[in-house]
């Protein structure tokens, strides 16, 4: 069977161990974790949990069901298969040669992006966007030179007038 | 009112109902033994916190109630994981409350200092950590309501040390509400109704029964379904006692050691409703292979047991009891047509595995293993509450006690705990006085938490203990005989202690039988002397447990006798 992403938005309580005990439950159950993003929602006592994963049909319907099973799991929604906004931030460090300066600059501008920090030889160029956007703008920028990445991990919400 | 913390405690137990704890002293539960000690609840020091565990299981089995448990923390608390991790597989209600270190040292690796909510996060079913006195009540009431309701399961409270010596006000208490836990207990009529169609329409239906129909106490409403719909019955080890093993629909235990008649008709069956079972792998065998021409109803209410191992036609969310009811009553309304004449042909079938298959041994000069068992059942007229060890005894308890009634067999049936039946017995025996309670015991098993014919003695538990003693960790050598060309790596236990003396050391009574001929007078008088009694049965050593499925294999290839 083929393994698909699949977007899970979580709400838990906002309590010491929570986390602990979802990530626990992936890992003691052998499902996978691509991204994970963690805060607080509006309701202080409440966070949402973003996980990526990757995993075929019938395994996606136990992960939910297991993390329902959770006592600290107030929902479970999976966004993929429905309308949502997708977006993970980068911060890209990449090498700056006089040589390779316009060219970087091009591309910032192309992706509506920015440069936040400029060192002696590195740009550090922040941007925002769906998994598409990240892995376009890494694929111009690593033959000039990437020397790190650091990256948020998706969050997502529905477009749905209803809230999860 | 301002109480301390551990007087709270004592209140809020007392208000759950709890008049009984298993237990074992040390620094950090100092303060809550000093207040247990001024209530009326009874405790039970065991000689070891896994038994306090296994104990507080049994109890709840055999009594319906919350098992619970108080223990120190560090050792004390890390003893108890495998007891939690026992309960928690087979879905028991119990509560273990740990002593911690005070507040300010956690995290500072202070001394009998442990991580226990850490570590016991993957097999309780819920666990807590109680930060501030203000929380405790609630916590702890919590704590109670999600061990017994939905599927019920083991919970931990961890209480520091100040947290328990801390004066707080403490009023009336609001109903317990949990926004994120609400297990469903009522299914969706519709899925019944198509249940009601699938038994129209089927030839050569099956009712594969679990614990949970034990949980939920409906083996009263399954044996109606079953009579009613004249549909055979086979369980998983967690399931016997939930239809009668002596009623003519019974197909004996399914799985790696069920009977000829369970598994074949299991794995020929057009249509198999599955209720309260999990499908562990011990059940099924080969997946694939399971009931794969069946449509397949399962009814339980932990929807992450459905669809987990086996594919589903009709999923039910919902208590057994419940669900059971509502069957039966649109049995009731729906025409089936002539039931007994459609059976016919499905039941001569079975009739002819039955007759072609037998569970069989032959009685020669050495004591068979399941002779012990049989005379066991005919002896204590299948009334007695068994528990059992884990291993070859285990199984021939299961196949040759015909367990007739629910909550009479309590084994480690997940886990397959090694050290489970003696504490097993102690609680059972304590929540039924006057009942018989019977550990059957292999010889490695039994010295597993053999500490606990002490507690046994002191409590005037007069509890039984049947070792059959093949002198092998005998389900490991069958495994070693069938699959790995006899090469009996370790399985001979090398040194046994004298289990007379040893019974006797402990202020217990101890028989032998070495001789067929010993065995029926052995366990006569052994069962009626009134206090703890080892019995000790030299068996044949290399007798091994028929059927067979090879791990892995489809059910309906056994090996047989
Ligand atoms: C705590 C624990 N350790 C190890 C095992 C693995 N194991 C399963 S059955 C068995 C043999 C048990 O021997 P015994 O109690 O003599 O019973 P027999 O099979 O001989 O009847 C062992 C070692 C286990 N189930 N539990
Ligand atoms: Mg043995």
């Amino acid at each position: 069977m083929i393994e698909e992403k699949s977007i899970l938005s979580i709400l838990v309580d906002n309590e010491p161990g929570v986390l602990s005990r979802i990530v626990g439950l992936f890992s003691g159950r052998g499902y996978n974790i691509e991204s994970l993003c963690v805060a607080e929602t509006i309701d202080p006592h409440v966070s949402r949990i973003t996980i990526a994963t990757m995993a075929n049909l019938p395994v996606v319907e136990q992960i939910k069901k297991q993390l329902n099973k959770l006592v600290n799991v107030i929902k479970v929604h999976e966004l993929t298969g429905t309308k949502y906004i997708e977006r993970e931030l980068a911060l890209i460090k990449v090498k700056a040669k006089p040589e390779h300066r316009a060219e970087i600059l091009r591309i910032v501008d192309i992706f509506r992006c920015k440069v936040v920090d400029v060192g002696l030889d590195h740009y550090t160029i922040e941007i925002t966007g769906d998994e598409d956007k990240l892995s376009a703008i890494l694929n111009l920028l690593k033959p000039i030179g990437i020397k790190e990445v650091a990256k948020t991990g998706i969050i997502a919400v529905s477009r749905e007038p209803k809230n999860y | 009112m301002k109480y301390t913390g551990a007087q709270i405690l004592m209140k809020v137990l007392q208000d759950e109902g709890v008049d009984l704890i298993f237990g074992y002293p040390g620094a950090a539960v100092i303060d809550i033994y000093d207040e247990l000690a001024r209530t009326d609840i009874r405790h039970i020091t065991v000689r070891h916190e896994q038994a306090a565990v296994h104990a507080a299981d049994g109890y709840a089995r055999a009594s319906g109630k919350v098992g619970v448990c108080l223990v120190t923390s560090g050792p004390g608390a890390t003893n108890t994981v495998t007891g939690i991790a026992s309960a928690y597989m087979d879905s028991i209600p119990v509560v273990v409350i740990s002593g911690q270190v005070p507040t300010h040292l956690i995290g500072n690796d202070a001394f009998q200092e442990v991580d226990i909510v850490g570590i016991t996060r993957p097999c309780t079913k819920h666990n807590y950590l109680i930060k501030q006195t203000e929380d405790l009540a609630r916590i702890v009431r919590e704590a109670f309501y999600i061990a017994r309701s939905g599927r019920p399961g083991p919970v931990l409270i961890d209480i520091p040390k100040d947290v328990a010596k801390k004066t707080v006000s403490y009023g009336v208490q609001k109903e317990v509400k949990i926004r994120s836990y609400n297990p469903t207990y009522n299914p969706h009529m519709k899925q019944l109704q198509k249940v009601i169609h699938l038994i129209k329409s089927a030839e050569r239906p099956v009712i594969f029964a679990g614990g949970g129909v034990i949980l939920s106490k409906s083996s009263r409403e399954l044996t109606e379904f079953a009579r009613k719909t004249r549909i055979p019955v086979t369980t998983s080890l967690m399931g016997l006692g939930a239809f009668p093993g002596t009623d003519p629909l019974w197909l004996g235990m399914i799985g790696m050691h069920g009977t000829y008649r369970a598994n074949k008709s299991t794995s020929g069956c057009d249509l198999l409703i599955a209720i309260g079972t999990r499908f562990d792998d011990r059940v099924t065998g080969k997946t694939d292979a399971f009931a794969s021409q069946a449509n397949i109803v399962h009814i339980d209410i932990d929807p992450t047991s459905i669809r987990k191992n086996i594919g589903v036609t009709i999923p039910i969310v919902g208590d057994c009891k419940i669900t059971l009811n509502h069957l039966n009553r649109l049995v009731d309304e729906a025409d089936l047509g002539d039931i007994p004449k459609k059976r016919e042909k499905w039941l001569r079938q079975i009739e002819e595995w039955k007759s072609t298959q037998q569970l069989a041994y032959e009685q020669g000069n050495v004591i068979k293993p399941q002779y012990v068992i049989e005379k066991l059942y005919e002896l204590t007229r299948g009334e007695a509450i068994i528990t059992t060890e884990v291993g070859q005894s285990q199984m021939w308890t299961a196949q040759y006690y015909h367990f007739d009634k629910p909550d009479h067999f309590i084994t480690s049936g997940g886990l397959g705990c090694m050290g489970f039946g003696l504490p097993a017995a102690i609680g059972a025996q304590i929540a039924c006085p006057d009942k018989l309670v019977v550990d059957v015991a292999g010889d490695g098993s039994i010295q597993m938490n053999i500490q606990e014919m002490a507690t046994a003695v002191e409590y005037g538990l007069a509890v039984k203990i049947v070792i059959l003693n093949n002198g092998y960790l005998g389900m490991v050598r069958q495994w070693q005989e069938l699959f790995y060309e006899k090469r009996y790596a370790y399985t001979k236990i090398g040194h046994m202690p004298d289990f007379i003396k040893l019974a006797e050391a402990y202020g217990a009574a101890g028989l032998r039988a070495t001789k067929p001929e010993e065995v029926i007078s052995v366990l006569s008088e052994g069962l009626s002397i009134p206090k703890p009694v080892m019995m000790e049965f030299l068996v044949d050593p290399e007798e091994c447990v028929y059927p067979m499925v090879p791990a892995g294999a489809p059910i309906s290839e056994m090996l047989l006798v």
